[in-house]
C-alpha cells in the first residue's frame, strides 16, 4: 500500500514529539526526586542520577510534626473544599444545562469573572477579614476562598459534561415509571458519574497545589498546609541546607494526586453515553 | 388497553408560544391512529401531553374515561418509543428492556421471562447481553419497542420512531410495526411527518398544521376527500398537482383548458357556495396518456396538450413532468406545503403539473404529449380559506 511509509513516517514524527514533551515535563520532577534520594554531602553536586542513594531525608520529614500536621491539614482541607464545590456545582451546572432562566448568561459571566479575578488582590481583604471574623487560621479560613475559586472552574466543566447527557433518557425513565428520584438515581447519575469525578480531580488538584491562600491566610501548623510548610522547612540548624527534605516533601504530596487520578480513572469511561441516541 | 379522548386539548409554551389549539380527538380502544404534519406543527407537543410529559395548558385528556391531566407519567401506564430511541447506554440489552419491569417491582423470574418474549418477538434474543452502543440502528429501535412491550401497557406512544432508519429498514420496520400493533391490538398514537407512513400504518390519521387539527379521518377517506387545500397537499406522493382556475357559465377555465363540470362537481360547488376564483386541484394518477384511453371515456373527459419537460420510467408505470406559462396557484397552505417539502428554493416547480402515465405510453421528453382527464376528479378549493368546495364527506 502506497500509504503505508506515509503513515509510518508520520507515527514515527508523532511518536518523537510526544517523547520531546513528556521528557520537557518530567524532567524538573525527576530531579526533584533525584535530590530528595541524594545525601547531604551530594545534594549540590549536579548529578542526575545520585551517586550515593539515601532515604534519610523521607525518615526525617516523617519524624516532625513540621510535616505530618499540614499534610493532614492538606488532605482535609482539599477534600472538603473538592465535596463542597462540586457539589455546588452540580446544580449550577444542572441549571445551566438544563433549564432556560433569566440571568442564567449573567451566572455563567459573574463565574468566568471570579475565575479571572487576581487573587493576590483579595489577599489583603481576606485577611483582615478573616482575623475580624476568626477565621484566620482556620480549616474553614481556607475552605471558603478555595470554594470560591473553584466553583467556576467546576461549573464550566460539569455544565459542558451536562450538555452532553441526553437528557431524553430521562424522559424515557419517566415513562418507564421510574420517579424523578429513581430517575436520577438509576439513568443520569450513572451517565452524569464520569463529568463529576473529572471534576472532582481538577477542583482538588486547585485547592491541593494552592501556595498563595495558603501562606497568607494561616499562622500556625493549625491550618497550614503543605506549600505553605514547605516554605518553612529549615534543616536541624539554621545553617543547615533543608533542600533534601523539601525535596522529599515535595515529592511526597504529588502522590495524593496520583492515587487520586488513578482511583478515579476508571470511572471515567469516555463514550459511555455512545449509542444512547440514534448514532 | 386503553380508550384516550383529548377534549379541546392545548398548549401554550411559556414563551407564549401556541403548540397545540383546541385538539379535539377521540382514541378508540385498539386503535391505531397517527398524527401526522409538517415539522413544527405540534406533534411530538401533543404526544408529550398524553405521556404526561409536558402540562396541559387547556381542555382535558381522558384515559379509560378518567381525567388524566394531573397524573404523572408512571401513573398513567403509557409507553413510549422515542425518536432518538433513548436507550440506557450503560445497561445491556436485557436490561434496558427489563428496566420497566424492575421500577414495577416485578419478580425476577417473570422479568426474564417476559423480556426473553419480547426478545423472541422482536429477533433480539441473541443481542440480550449487547450494549447498545455496538448495536446497529435497526436493532436499537428494535430495543426501543421492546423495552416499550415487555409490561404491555394501556397504551403506546410513538415520536417518529422510524426517521432515524434508512429507506429499506424503513419499510421493513413499517410492516413489523404494524403486525406487531396488529398482534397486541394495544391503543397505539403514532407520530411522522411521513405521509406514507400515515397512509400505511394507521387506522386513521389526523393531519395537523401551526397545531390545529385539519381533519380526521381514515387514510382513503383523507385521500379521496381532503377538506381543505393542506390536506389535499399533503396526502399522496406526488402530490396533488394546483392550477389557478375560474368558474365561468358552469365550465372551469384553467391552464389546463376550459372544461365543463360535470354535474357532480357543479352541485357540490353551488351548495358549498365559494367565490369565482378557485384553485383546481387534481392527482397525478387521473390524468392520462390520450392514445391509451378508450373512446367512450375520451368523449367524456378533457384533454390537454404540452410538452413533457421531464420523463421518469418506473417500469410499472411514467411520470411525465409539464410546466405551465401562467402562475402557479398562490396559497398560504401551498406555500407552507412547498416550504415544508424544501422545494420552495426550487425554481419553476411550482408550476408544474405530474402526471402518472402508464407504461405503454409513448411519452417521450421534450416530445408533445396530449394527456387526458377526468374532469369529475376535479377537486376545487377557496384559495382564501383553503376550503374545499368539491366536499362530500
Ligand atoms: N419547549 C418549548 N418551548 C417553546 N416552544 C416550543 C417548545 N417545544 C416546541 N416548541 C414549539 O412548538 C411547536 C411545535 O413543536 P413540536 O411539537 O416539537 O413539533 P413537531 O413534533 O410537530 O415537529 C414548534 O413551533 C416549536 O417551536
Ligand atoms: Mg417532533
Amino acid at each position: 500500500m502506497a500509504m503505508q511509509p506515509a503513515t509510518a513516517g508520520r507515527k514515527a514524527r508523532w511518536a518523537l514529539l510526544d517523547i520531546v514533551v513528556v521528557v520537557y515535563a518530567l524532567v524538573p520532577v525527576l530531579w526533584i526526586a533525584s535530590l530528595s534520594l541524594k545525601t547531604k554531602d551530594t545534594v549540590a553536586d549536579g548529578n542526575f542520577v545520585p551517586r550515593e542513594w539515601t532515604l534519610q531525608n523521607y525518615r526525617d520529614i516523617f519524624a516532625t510534626t513540621e510535616f505530618i500536621r499540614p499534610l493532614f491539614n492538606s488532605i482535609g482541607i482539599a477534600l472538603i473544599a473538592t465535596f463542597i464545590a462540586v457539589v455546588l456545582g452540580m446544580m449550577a451546572a444542572y441549571a445551566i444545562a438544563r433549564l432556560d432562566f433569566p440571568g442564567k448568561k449573567l451566572l455563567v459571566g459573574v463565574s468566568l469573572l471570579i475565575a479571572m479575578f487576581p487573587q493576590i488582590s483579595l489577599v489583603t481583604p481576606l485577611f483582615n477579614i478573616e482575623r475580624e471574623l476568626g477565621l484566620f487560621d482556620t480549616w474553614p479560613g481556607l475552605i471558603l476562598p478555595y470554594i470560591t475559586f473553584a466553583l467556576p472552574l467546576a461549573i464550566y466543566t460539569l455544565s459542558s459534561f451536562f450538555r452532553e447527557i441526553p437528557w431524553e433518557l430521562e424522559k424515557a425513565a419517566k415513562m418507564d415509571g421510574a420517579t424523578p428520584a429513581q430517575a436520577f438515581r438509576r439513568v443520569i447519575a450513572p451517565l452524569a458519574a464520569p463529568g463529576v469525578f473529572t471534576t472532582a480531580i481538577l477542583v482538588f488538584i486547585l485547592c491541593w497545589n494552592d501556595f498563595l491562600f495558603a501562606i497568607s491566610l494561616t499562622s500556625t501548623e493549625a491550618s497550614r498546609t503543605v506549600p505553605a510548610a514547605l516554605s518553612f522547612f529549615t534543616g536541624t540548624s539554621q545553617f543547615d541546607d533543608p533542600t533534601g527534605t523539601i525535596s522529599a516533601a515535595a515529592v511526597v504530596i504529588t502522590i495524593p494526586i496520583i492515587l487520586f487520578v488513578l482511583f478515579f480513572q476508571r470511572r471515567i469511561v469516555a463514550g459511555l453515553t455512545s449509542g444512547a441516541v440514534k448514532g | 388497553m386503553a380508550e384516550i379522548v383529548l377534549d379541546k386539548v392545548t398548549k401554550r409554551y411559556p414563551d407564549g408560544a401556541r403548540a397545540v389549539s383546541e385538539m379535539n380527538i377521540e382514541i378508540a380502544d385498539g386503535e391505531f391512529i397517527i398524527l401526522v404534519g409538517p415539522s413544527g406543527c405540534g406533534k411530538s407537543t401533543a404526544l408529550n401531553m398524553i405521556a404526561g410529559l409536558e402540562d396541559i395548558s387547556g381542555g382535558e385528556l381522558r384515559i379509560d374515561g378518567e381525567r388524566a391531566n394531573e397524573k404523572s407519567p408512571k401513573d398513567r401506564d403509557i409507553a413510549m418509543v422515542f425518536q432518538s430511541y433513548a436507550l440506557y447506554p450503560h445497561m445491556s440489552v436485557r436490561e434496558n428492556m427489563a428496566f420497566p419491569l424492575r421500577l414495577a417491582k416485578v419478580d425476577g423470574a417473570t422479568v426474564d421471562e417476559k423480556v426473553e418474549e419480547a426478545a423472541r418477538i422482536l429477533d433480539l434474543t441473541q443481542h440480550l447481553d449487547r450494549r447498545p452502543a455496538n448495536l446497529s440502528g435497526g436493532q436499537r429501535q428494535r430495543v426501543a419497542m421492546g423495552r416499550a412491550i415487555v409490561r404491555s401497557p394501556k397504551a403506546f406512544l410513538m415520536d417518529e420512531p422510524l426517521s432515524n432508519l434508512d429507506a429499506k429498514l424503513r419499510g421493513q420496520m413499517r410492516t413489523s410495526v404494524s403486525k406487531l400493533q396488529k398482534q397486541l391490538g394495544t391503543t397505539t398514537v403514532y407520530v411522522t411527518h411521513d405521509q406514507t407512513e400515515a397512509m400505511t400504518l394507521g387506522d386513521r390519521v389526523v393531519v395537523l398544521r401551526g397545531g390545529h387539527v385539519q381533519q380526521i379521518g381514515s387514510p382513503q377517506f383523507l385521500y379521496d376527500q381532503p377538506a381543505n387545500l393542506f390536506v389535499a397537499g399533503f396526502i399522496g406522493s406526488p402530490s396533488m398537482n394546483f392550477v389557478p382556475a375560474a368558474l365561468e357559465d358552469g365550465s372551469l377555465k384553467s391552464p389546463l383548458g376550459t372544461v365543463p363540470l360535470t354535474d357532480r362537481v357543479r352541485s357540490l360547488v353551488e351548495a358549498a357556495g365559494g367565490p369565482r376564483e378557485v384553485i383546481a386541484g387534481i392527482r397525478p394518477e387521473h390524468f392520462e396518456d390520450v392514445s391509451l384511453v378508450d373512446d367512450k371515456h375520451r368523449e367524456s373527459g378533457a384533454t390537454f396538450r404540452s410538452t413533457v419537460d421531464v420523463l421518469e420510467s418506473m417500469g410499472a408505470e411514467k411520470y411525465a413532468y409539464f410546466s405551465l406559462e401562467e402562475q402557479a396557484a398562490v396559497n398560504e397552505e401551498l406555500a407552507e406545503l412547498a416550504a415544508d417539502a424544501g422545494s420552495a428554493d426550487v425554481p419553476g416547480s411550482g408550476s408544474t403539473i405530474v402526471t402518472r402515465l402508464d407504461a405503454a405510453s409513448a411519452a417521450a421528453e421534450g416530445g408533445a404529449l396530449e394527456v387526458w382527464f377526468d374532469p369529475d376528479r376535479l377537486q376545487l378549493f377557496d384559495p382564501k380559506s383553503g376550503r374545499n368546495l368539491t366536499f362530500d364527506g
